[in-house]
């Protein structure tokens, strides 16, 4: 299986040196990026008339300043990890998916609804079959829209997006509707899950946090995830699927099976990352869950250009930018939003930053 | 109007009231199809129209709110959504660089800036664009409701015959799908592929803008964050099963128009329990013409040759 592994790339050069400018790109280019767009937010919050200063330092503090600001960072990144996957494993298999957002919501529902059917539940085991509940709902949703692009030619990026919506209607209805729980008058939720299902918190020196074991989870995912991709068959034969369909075709691959597992594991992470929210965060399903979190999952995978191992800094990253936006908020009084204009700026630079490769380093400044 | 009460009088009312809605919904679905048709006539496509149109709905309700005319916050939502479309057209430019994820990238970058910019925008009014009002021969307010045309439909109506006919008949259509049919056969003429690209890209953007004040300026009239929530993208895919033809994606906005309206019309007859359900349908159904439109064996007829879309 090694062996498979170790053949070139196609974009690798054949030149000594070449090797270890592509990886000294590959990480160059989006630290290059993300500085430009700290740098632009910068501007963008001077012209909104604030110290740009100020606004790097509280954003610098609020994500990683103290240990309270390091558990608000961890927590968010953890769903951030599983929605990135969402992203990353189709893209690895070609395709270009963006409905993490509904997998998530899906998974979230399907793992709160899951106690109201069979009532037993109970402990760890009950807990287990709520996180599978969710992760299967996500695939599901997910291998859809591969299995639409695959058997009738459907863009798979419009039908994913249009499939998230679909999901967050049918969230809204049933969490509204049918599954509501009388109790909750203002803020409509299904019934509280029982304290023995719920996720608890990483223990810390001596101490239970606030960041859920969902880290772990979200971790350990994008380690199995990179370990599939990079160290077995059947992961080359889903990158060689991504790279050049009709060679995979030529070579006898399952091209089919192959697409539709990657749409289908992805769709599992952000489902499995509903269920986490629900057992460690919310204990109910309710409209906060959703928050953008499969939008920035995007973010987070096309900055880590869909590469598993590189996705939990990523993810971290911009799980501090989410939780430095209060504190922006409270203390430079700037929008909500603000996190947002960051993380437009980020994703804008990274595609742009695309075009450097190849060029920084000296490089022959072609490419392809 | 229901005076009687029967069951037949109120599905009349749903019926009128989805027809008006046809035209007030489908409004800004004319505008970002057309949009997006020029920009893929010339080959590339903008998913960031969804972007363009949270942002220019945005810019154009601040432009009436603060100039006091909705002509001039019509223009400068056109012109928010010219640049946003001019950096998709300038990025799509650069090697390397995929328009299918830099239209994602501007659908979070233009959601994004609106959300920031337009927070100060959320409690006002703004005064809005004039309705035409063709229903004053009928005594019945859902009729008159119903036949309520807003100024901007026409103008709409207009440019799909415009670009119908420009893009068949005059040499700047015949430029645009030359680039969008066979970049070397532009190149070899000596039009630059990718200036040609921006310039329709950014154009499309404008289109686009127009059917962003159209939700702020007409229906629903106001701005706050939830106002789009996929409608530049369904747009997106109405191209597609109107086959690049501008006069078809006419008929597909009101088609879709109509079927955004149903949910609300059915809420003012008092049917509210699938309120979420019936909202989701225009969803749903983009997503079923998609099946039906889509082959995985041929390219679809119509389709700009070069158009990413396609593979």
């Amino acid at each position: 299986m090694r062996t498979l592994a170790a053949a070139p790339s196609a974009s690798a050069q054949s030149d000594a040196g070449g090797h270890w400018r592509e990886s000294a790109e590959a990480v160059a280019l989006p630290v290059l990026a993300l500085a430009g767009a700290l740098l632009a937010f910068g501007v963008f919050v001077w012209l909104s008339g604030r110290d740009p200063v100020e606004a790097w330092v509280l954003l610098f503090k609020g994500a990683f300043g103290d240990s309270f600001s390091w558990q608000n960072t961890l927590q968010r990144a953890a769903p951030l990890m599983l929605t990135a996957l969402a992203v990353a494993l189709p893209a690895q298999a070609g395709l270009t998916v963006i409905g993490g957002e509904g997998a998530l919501v899906l998974g979230a529902l399907a793992c709160a609804a899951l106690p109201m059917l069979v009532p037993s539940l109970a402990g760890w085991p009950g807990a287990a079959l709520m996180l599978l509940a969710g992760a299967l709902a996500g695939a599901g949703w997910v291998a859809l829209a591969g299995w639409l692009r695959q058997a009738r030619g459907v863009n798979e990026t419009i039908s994913s997006l249009l499939l998230g919506y679909l999901a967050i209607a049918l969230f809204k209805h049933v969490v509204e509707g049918p599954l509501r729980d009388p109790a909750s008058l203002n803020k409509p939720s299904t019934p509280p899950v029982a304290e023995s299902l719920r996720i608890g918190g990483l223990p810390w020196d001596g101490a239970v946090t606030d960041v859920h074991w969902g880290l772990a989870w979200g971790v350990l995912l994008c380690l199995v995830a990179g370990v599939w991709l990079t160290f077995t068959a059947s992961g080359f034969a889903l990158r060689v699927v991504g790279g050049n369909v009709r060679a995979a075709r030529l070579v006898g691959l399952p091209t089919l099976g192959l697409v539709l597992a990657g749409c289908a594991l992805g769709g599992a992470a952000a489902g499995l990352a509903g269920a986490i929210e629900v057992l460690a965060v919310h204990t109910s399903a309710n409209a906060a869950l959703i928050a953008g979190l499969g939008y920035t999952g995007i973010l987070v995978s096309f900055v880590a250009r869909h590469n598993p191992w590189a996705i939990p800094p990523v993810a971290i990253l911009f799980g501090g930018f989410g939780a430095a936006g209060s504190l922006l908020q409270r203390r430079l009084d700037l929008p909500d939003a603000s996190v947002l204009v960051l993380q437009g700026f980020a994703f804008v630079l990274i595609l742009a930053a695309e075009a450097g490769r190849g060029r920084l380093f000296g490089g022959s400044g072609g490419g392809r | 109007m229901s005076m009687t009460g029967t069951g037949e009088f109120l599905w009349f009312d749903v019926l009128l009231a989805v027809l008006g809605g046809a035209v007030r919904v489908g409004t800004p679905f004319l505008f970002v199809s057309l949009g997006e048709c020029l920009t893929e006539k010339s080959g590339r496509i903008n998913l960031g129209l969804e972007g363009v149109l949270v942002l220019s709905a945005m810019a154009g309700f601040g432009g009436s709110y603060w100039s006091g005319s909705p002509w001039i916050g019509l223009l400068i939502a056109g012109g928010s959504g010219a640049a946003l479309a001019l950096l998709h057209g300038l990025l799509c430019s650069l090697p390397r660089v995929s328009d299918v994820a830099t239209g994602i990238a501007l659908m979070l970058f233009g959601a994004g800036l609106a959300f920031y910019l337009g927070k100060p925008l959320i409690q006002p009014q703004a005064a809005q664009i004039p309705v035409i009002a063709l229903g004053g021969w009928s005594d019945s307010p859902a009729v008159q409701s119903a036949l309520s045309i807003n100024a901007l439909f026409p103008l709409g109506v207009a440019l799909a015959v415009v670009l119908q006919w420009g893009l068949a008949n005059t040499r700047w259509g015949l430029i645009v799908r030359m680039a969008g049919d066979s970049a070397d056969a532009a190149r070899a003429l000596g039009y630059s592929v990718n200036g040609v690209r921006i310039a329709a890209t950014t154009a499309g953007g404008f289109i686009a803008g127009l059917g962003g004040a159209s939700l702020t300026l007409v229906y629903p009239g106001s701005w706050n964050e939830g106002l789009s929530s996929g409608q530049g993208l369904i747009a997106v895919a109405l191209v597609i099963f109107a086959r690049w033809r501008p006069l078809a994606c006419l008929g597909a906005a009101l088609l879709f128009g109509g079927a955004g309206a149903l949910g609300p019309a059915l809420q003012s007859v008092g049917i509210t329990g699938y309120y979420y359900l019936f909202n989701a349908v225009p969803y749903a159904l983009t997503l079923l013409i998609l099946v039906l439109t889509c082959s995985p064996n041929r390219a679809i007829r119509g389709a700009p040759a070069e158009l990413g879309v396609q593979r």
